[in-house]
């Protein structure tokens, strides 16, 4: 069950505190629950985690590469490995091991991918992962997760945490605070999106926190006569192809908003996904073919159109062109 | 004396990698050639298994790195009877389960899937770390070759190794002193492989790879290492008892006919009869 907060606003909680707690409870109920670090134990919120359980923490040192192989061979011997990174180093680092020791090798790891696009911020562009989804999403049957808040987060790793899921799955979330849009014990699918608010004239499919951006945008556009539906399209892949079927056909028009590359991200993939069900007007908001760069996340979010005025913009473009 | 069982059981995997990589007509033969007999003392000695039941928990793993090597590896699991011996005639065929490159998911006895090298070794490390974490008395078998320590990902393993002493890994080096480009000092000087993994903390021993009792003893050895991992160093020669390509220039990847593989099957039978 989903429940969606009257009000948006900042989350009471941080990200990576809501990560460590729902590990550390996944742990206390499950022997198999193993996390690896790469030298950011500290900074990712980690250490009650390592302190609670030093044998199953596991330090690799500034080894990405490394620390990709280990999980997929932990994994070879029934242990659900939790390896997490900054994103940037999770994915581009580490991508010829998640792609052979890990997918090919059909085993079954979790890799997390912290400070997502912009949320990188003051890190600047080496830090600043705008492909991470994309390097990625051409791994066969990789499950890519683009999270959107601390309810969310604890729902999906105590979910991952359980022998229901085998495979590779990639969870890319800020470790910080993130916009609160769902209410304590919403339980959330794997591969579905979640539609947020109903509308027929566009549907405006977002992640991350864009999603709360796409909910403003959403009520300009009311304001103007617009009805547009929002969808939180948390995973990227597998894609909820008949959803993306439904909204086109339904409101015509689609405006899909990441903090990612749109070559390669979820503009490509909703794209991908219409094209083979319903093709419609589609306007991407996102990052256009640019690196990141140094500043904080409101400047960040205007220097590269990340609003909720430009969705706005671009949901009324994708009308017009129907 | 050597331990004619296990001298034996090294050219019988010879012969059948022969054939399996002959069936094809090409293969990885230099290779594949100079680990048989490190295979033969852990199939025919060292390694726990049980080819009835090849996902016991408690058997030790063996990760072939240079998942190139992969029909030397068909041949010991085929006399072993993983699976039919016939079985090593289909090597890359379509369909197969006995690809270029070791794959896990494909071949039974098979206990991880290689061929990007380096990557054995991360895995062998989460494959010891883990068995320890479960309380299993089980070792972890790795298998390196020397070219394939250009990468930088087994040295980024070996220090994670030794920092978390995992005295239950076993690695072997392969140092048959060629590459594809040509010899490894010219390719990129590897210098003194047990240096360097002494240097990085392991318990590392250097032996003649071809001399399985020598082989053998570094594995013993190695199982009564009970803080370090251990490195042992194999002096090998590539295409090793193989007449068309031992000593070779170009034998890392090479084609070859009925005849050749002919004579060098009737060559190695002749040195058990």
């Amino acid at each position: 069950m989903i429940r969606i907060l009257d009000e948006i606003k900042k989350s009471p909680s941080l990200m990576r505190d809501a990560y460590c707690t729902a590990l550390l409870k996944a742990a206390g109920e499950n022997e198999n629950i193993v996390a690896l670090d790469a030298d950011l134990s500290s900074a990712f919120g980690m250490t009650p985690f390592f302190k609670a359980h030093p044998d199953r923490a596991i330090q690799c040192g500034i080894a990405e590469a490394n620390m990709v192989g280990i999980a997929a061979g932990l994994s070879a011997v029934g242990k659900i490995p939790f390896a997490h990174s900054f994103g940037c180093f999770t994915s581009r680092r580490a991508c010829d091991q998640i792609m052979i020791s890990c997918a090919y090798a059909k085993l079954n790891v979790r890799l997390i991918g912290s400070d997502p696009g912009i949320t990188a911020a003051h890190n600047g562009g080496t830090h600043m992962p705008f492909e991470d989804m994309g390097v990625l999403r051409s791994i066969p049957h990789i499950t890519l997760i683009d999270v959107t808040d601390p309810v969310m987060l604890a729902d999906l790793i105590a979910q991952l945490s359980t022998d229901k899921y085998y495979g590779v799955y990639y969870l890319r979330f800020p470790r910080k605070n993130a916009k609160a849009i769902y209410a304590e014990g919403s339980t959330f699918e794997i591969g579905k999106g979640v539609t947020l608010r109903d509308g027929k004239d566009v549907t405006l499919v977002a992640s991350g926190f864009l999603v709360a951006e796409a909910l403003a945008a959403a009520e300009t556009l009311a304001a103007e006569g617009v009805s547009a539906r929002v969808v939180d399209l948390f995973t990227w892949k597998p894609l909820d192809a008949d959803l993306i079927a439904k909204c086109a056909a339904e409101t015509g028009a689609l405006v899909t908003a990441e903090n990612h590359n749109i070559t390669g991200g979820l503009f490509a993939a909703v794209s991908e996904a219409a094209a083979r069900s319903r093709p419609v007007p589609i306007e991407p908001v996102g990052i256009e073919d640019e690196f990141g760069q140094v500043g904080g996340e409101d400047f960040l979010q205007k220097a590269y159109d990340l609003t909720a005025e430009h969705i706005v913009k671009a949901a009324k473009e994708a009308i017009r062109r129907k | 004396m050597a331990d004619k069982e296990l001298f034996n059981l090294a050219a019988e995997i010879r012969i059948g990698a022969l054939e399996c990589l002959g069936a094809f007509g090409s293969g990885h033969i230099g290779g594949a050639m100079s680990v048989c007999d490190t295979l033969a003392v852990l199939y025919g000695s060292e390694l726990r298994h049980d080819p009835k039941n090849p996902d016991w928990d408690l058997r030790d793993r063996l990760v072939l790195s240079k998942g190139h090597a992969g029909p030397a590896l068909y041949s010991a699991l085929a006399l072993r009877g993983f699976f039919p011996r016939e079985q090593l005639l289909t090597l890359n065929q379509g369909g197969t389960k006995l690809p270029s490159h070791v794959d896990r998911t494909k071949t039974p006895g098979v206990d991880m899937t290689c061929g990007s090298l380096g990557q054995g070794m991360s895995a062998a490390v989460g494959l010891a770390y883990g068995a320890r974490l479960n309380k299993w008395d089980s070792y972890t078998y790795l298998i390196l070759g020397d070219g394939e320590c250009d990468e930088g990902q087994v040295w980024e393993g070996a220090m994670f190794a030794y920092h978390n002493k995992l005295s239950n890994l076993i690695a072997f080096v392969d140092c048959n002193k060629q590459q594809l480009d040509g010899y490894t000092k010219d390719v990129l000087d590897t210098g003194d492989m047990a240096e360097k993994f002494r240097s990085f903390g392991w318990h590392t021993l250097t032996v003649n790879g071809h001399d399985v009792d020598a082989v053998k003893a570094a594995v013993q050895a190695a199982k009564a290492e009970k803080t370090l991992p251990t490195a042992i160093i194999l002096d090998t020669i590539k295409g090793y008892g193989c007449t068309f390509a031992e000593g070779k220039a170009n034998n890392h990847s090479m084609t070859c006919g009925k005849d050749d593989v002919d004579a060098a099957i009737a060559a190695l039978r002749a040195k058990i009869a």
